[in-house]
């Protein structure tokens, strides 16, 4: 137990220095890199018994950040990396395969945040009013490049609450020279009559194509409905995950709050959810680094990447 | 007189296309006469140009297949479009008939009678003149004249054949039907009652005439099991998609068992042609399921997969383990892990609405009640099977607690559900479930509703079939079902003298996959969607 309690702080500690270091980083990013720093100090003796430590290890990670990106990560590392030969007779060969796959995966995967921006920002014309919700790095990195393609666009960006980081992504937002405007979550309806398009990231994809993202998403998709406006949603593979709520109250209560209130608080009917779901009929295409795919084209996706 | 023809092209083309917006019905004196004049035509075409515009002899030669009344034409509209040119005839009279019929002057409006006595020697005469032009032109390997034989049958394979049951109204299709069982010595069954004009293209039977009572005893065609399961069907004693298949294998297991290879016979060939008039016999009693097609498709082959060298006893005792295996792994374990995923999706508290009964919805509530979910159901039934009193019977004894209401109260019991569980008997390739008739009715309100819809479906349903609506290909069944006796009186019971009056007694109907939020399949949990790509995939394995 000793040893185990000891693996895990380390890992932690591990993992809470890359997202330091690195804070544009995906956290799935992150726990894929402590996942593979883990790999390779692992002193197992079996296959089975590495794959069973690398399963513990993401569960672990889940508990100090509880977003779905980090659970799907972890299981497309894992497959990804099992998902070639491993007949050689010897260990140590075999996790250096692995360990090899785990760096193509890193690459792959750091490279997926481009892809999309550069599939999303063609979607963006030249005027065009755009509305997105609270902090979200892709979108910053569409509009980033967006920027740079010499477009002029405006963005109204939600303050969304309780922890109001809308406005830190209308302060790098300002940096960019893109004229940006707060506005409360109560006013998505009011504003989205002036809008052309609205645009927001996901923390999870799940198998139905809707998506899991920050509170406040299935509001501003069911108003860009009766609007009529499109709702692009932008997410890097490593995000879609095997689940499949039927509504809000069916995704899992390990993803509905943060990590610090899913140890601390007994009582989790009295806390407030941080994320909702978003169902596949809103929603008029996802943006992904395998593609531009409506929400139908999700599941096919999945099959492939997980069966 | 043959420029005219291609000169007036153009004014003929006017016509076509006013005569297509005025959609006339074609009759069928119109339809014969359609086909002479565009034998004319052909005529004419071919001897003035022989060997150029093999298009359009080659779209002529295509235009046959109309005359059938229902066949899937893959021709673009303007294909179709000449063959209403003569329509607009009667009403107008000649000039625009005689542009297309070079044979006659521009003189008042020909008489059709002169027309075909005139050119039927001729006519007979250019045929055969164009058979030796083909022959020879085949044999110097020239690929002009066998370019306008080539646009016909490369079209040919792409205009699919209906299949025979859904074709009743062409009588073309029944001769050949009957033709065909009285060379396999099967009765056949004749259809009983008024149709209703909209499914007049599919067969309907009466129970109380069961193909049976046409059958000789003993039987020396059909095996005695196959006549009973005949009979089962027939009387509604074997219902459910799952326990027909199963039946099924069942009769076809006891066969193989009583089979006995006739002398210069081999096995694998012999015993599937022992198997066609069995087959078409239960399809006379009943029409097959699309899991029972699919069955069928799996014995066949692997009959003929039985390699020659087999000794018989071995040989059988290898078909009788793939039918066990194909049962088991298809219906009963794929059984548990549909309840598997299921159960994941029933939480405590819920309130669950199922429809008639459907034999894999009743195995996944009763796995989730063993399982301590807390949850109560709601039985919707319907006439006139009243199916769901038999899923009623199964939940209540197992001690979960159930409320029953018929369809009619269907929206007053919606609000207080959480969850709709629906069986399926097959699953389009178009993503649309084909179910008992009602479900579609259920999944619309609930749709309405915003309660979320899961169709639990086994790998083994699924079919190539396409279909949008209910009318294309369905099951009728008994309309005298439709009668109800109350307090001693019997509603409609003389039905039969109303000319007027058709009851309809429909078995299935297709739900779209927008009402279906989920489908449970033991691959997993998937969209409606995203059927095609399980069968791909399926496909790709075998």
């Amino acid at each position: 137990m000793l040893v185990e309690d000891k693996k895990q702080t380390e890992q932690k500690k591990y993992f809470r220095t890359q997202m330091r270091t690195d804070p544009d980083m995906a956290s799935a990013v992150a726990a894929i890199r402590t996942l593979l720093e883990f790999l390779r100090r692992d002193k197992g003796e079996t296959i089975l018994g590495l794959r069973e430590s690398l399963k513990w290890a993401t569960d672990c990670l889940t508990r100090v950040d509880s977003s779905v990106a980090v659970s799907s990560g972890g299981e497309l590392f894992l497959r990804f990396i099992s998902l070639t030969s491993l007949e050689h007779q010897d260990l140590a060969r075999c996790k250096k395969v692995m360990e090899e796959r785990g760096e193509l995966f890193l690459e792959k995967i750091s490279l997926s945040r481009t892809k999309v921006a550069k599939l999303c920002h063609t979607f963006i014309k030249d005027g065009a009013k755009i509305l997105t919700h609270s902090y979200s790095r892709v979108v910053l990195r569409v509009l980033e490049k967006a920027a740079a393609e010499k477009k002029r666009f405006t963005v109204y960006v939600t303050e969304s609450q309780p922890d109001t980081a809308g406005r830190q992504m209308a302060e790098a937002l300002r940096r960019l020279g893109v004229p940006v405007t707060v506005v409360l979550d109560a006013a998505v309806g009011y504003v989205l009559e002036k809008v052309d398009l609205v645009i927001v990231g996901a923390e999870g994809v799940v198998e139905s194509g809707g998506i899991i993202n920050k509170i406040g998403t299935y509001q501003m998709a069911v108003c860009s409905k009766a609007h009529n406006k499109p709702f692009y949603v932008v997410a890097e593979s490593f995000k879609f995950v095997r689940l499949y709520p039927l509504n809000q109250q069916d995704v899992p209560d390990r993803f509905k709050y943060k990590a610090d209130t899913l140890n601390n608080v007994s009582e989790l009917s009295k806390e407030h959810p941080v994320i909702d779901y978003t169902p596949p009929s809103l929603i008029t295409l996802l943006f992904t680094d395998l593609g531009v795919l409506t929400p139908s084209a999700v599941s096919d996706e999945l099959i492939k990447l997980y069966l | 007189m043959a420029d005219c023809g291609e000169a007036n092209g153009p004014e003929r083309k006017n016509e076509i296309v006013r005569a297509k917006n005025e959609e006339k019905e074609l009759t069928k004196e119109e339809k014969q006469r359609l086909r002479k004049e565009k034998k004319q035509q052909k005529k004419q075409k071919e001897k003035k140009d022989d060997k150029g515009s093999s298009e359009k002899s080659g779209r002529e030669k295509t235009l046959d297949p109309l005359s059938a009344s229902q066949v899937l034409s893959t021709q673009s509209p303007t294909q179709k479009v000449p063959a209403s040119a003569p329509i607009p005839v009667p009403p107008s009279g000649a000039p625009s008939h005689s542009s297309g019929a070079p044979s006659h002057s521009s003189s008042g409006a020909p008489s059709p009678a002169d027309k075909p006595a005139k050119s039927k020697a001729e006519l007979k005469a250019e045929r055969r003149a164009r058979q030796e032009a083909d022959r020879a032109s085949k044999q110097q390997g020239s690929s002009s004249s066998s370019k306008t034989k080539a646009p016909a049958s490369d079209l040919n394979p792409v205009v699919k054949r209906l299949p025979e049951h859904v074709q009743v109204d062409d009588p073309a299709v029944v001769k050949r039907l009957a033709k065909k069982l009285e060379r396999q010595q099967i009765p056949l069954r004749s259809d009983y009652g008024y149709k209703v004009s909209l499914f007049s293209h599919l067969h309907q039977y009466s129970r109380k005439a069961p193909l049976t009572q046409l059958l000789s005893i003993p039987s020396s065609v059909i095996h005695p099991s196959i006549v009973r399961l005949g009979l089962q069907y027939s009387q509604g004693i074997v219902t459910g998609s799952n326990a027909r298949s199963v039946a099924l294998l069942h009769a076809f297991k006891q066969v193989i068992m009583d089979y006995s290879t006739p002398p210069n016979e081999e096995l694998s060939r012999d015993l599937v042609n022992k198997l066609k008039p069995y087959i078409s016999f239960l399809n006379q009693c009943r029409p097959l399921s699309a899991s029972m097609g699919n069955a069928i498709k799996y014995i066949k082959k692997e009959i003929s997969n039985i390699p020659s060298q087999y000794k018989e006893e071995e040989a059988k005792t290898k078909l009788l383990e793939c039918i066990d295996k194909y049962i088991d792994e298809k219906v009963v374990l794929a059984a548990k892990a549909i309840s598997k995923y299921a159960i994941e999706k029933i939480s405590d508290g819920d309130v669950i609405l199922v429809y008639g009964c459907s034999s894999l919805v009743n195995h996944i509530l009763c796995e989730a009640f063993d399982k301590n979910r807390k949850f109560r159901v709601i039985v919707v039934d319907s006439r006139p099977r009243l199916e769901g009193r038999e899923a009623l019977r199964r939940l209540v004894q197992i001690g979960i607690s159930c409320t029953y209401v018929l369809i009619s109260a269907l929206s007053y019991v919606l609000p207080e559900v959480s969850k709709v569980f629906l069986g399926a008997h097959a699953l389009l390739a178009n993503g649309y479930v084909m179910s008992r008739v009602g479900t579609s009715q259920i999944a619309l309100v609930a749709r309405a509703f915003n309660v979320p819809v899961l169709v639990c479906c086994e790998t083994y349903k699924f079919c190539e079939r396409v279909q949008t609506d209910s009318f294309v290909s369905n099951e009728l069944d008994d309309p005298d079902e439709l009668m109800v006796t109350r307090k001693g009186k019997t509603q409609l019971e003389d039905w039969h003298d109303l000319s007027t009056l058709g009851l309809l007694n429909l078995v299935y109907d297709v739900t779209p996959p927008d009402f279906v939020d989920l489908v449970i399949t033991d691959l997993g949990m998937i969209p409606c969607t995203s059927v095609p790509v399980v069968l791909r995939v399926k496909n790709v394995d075998q």
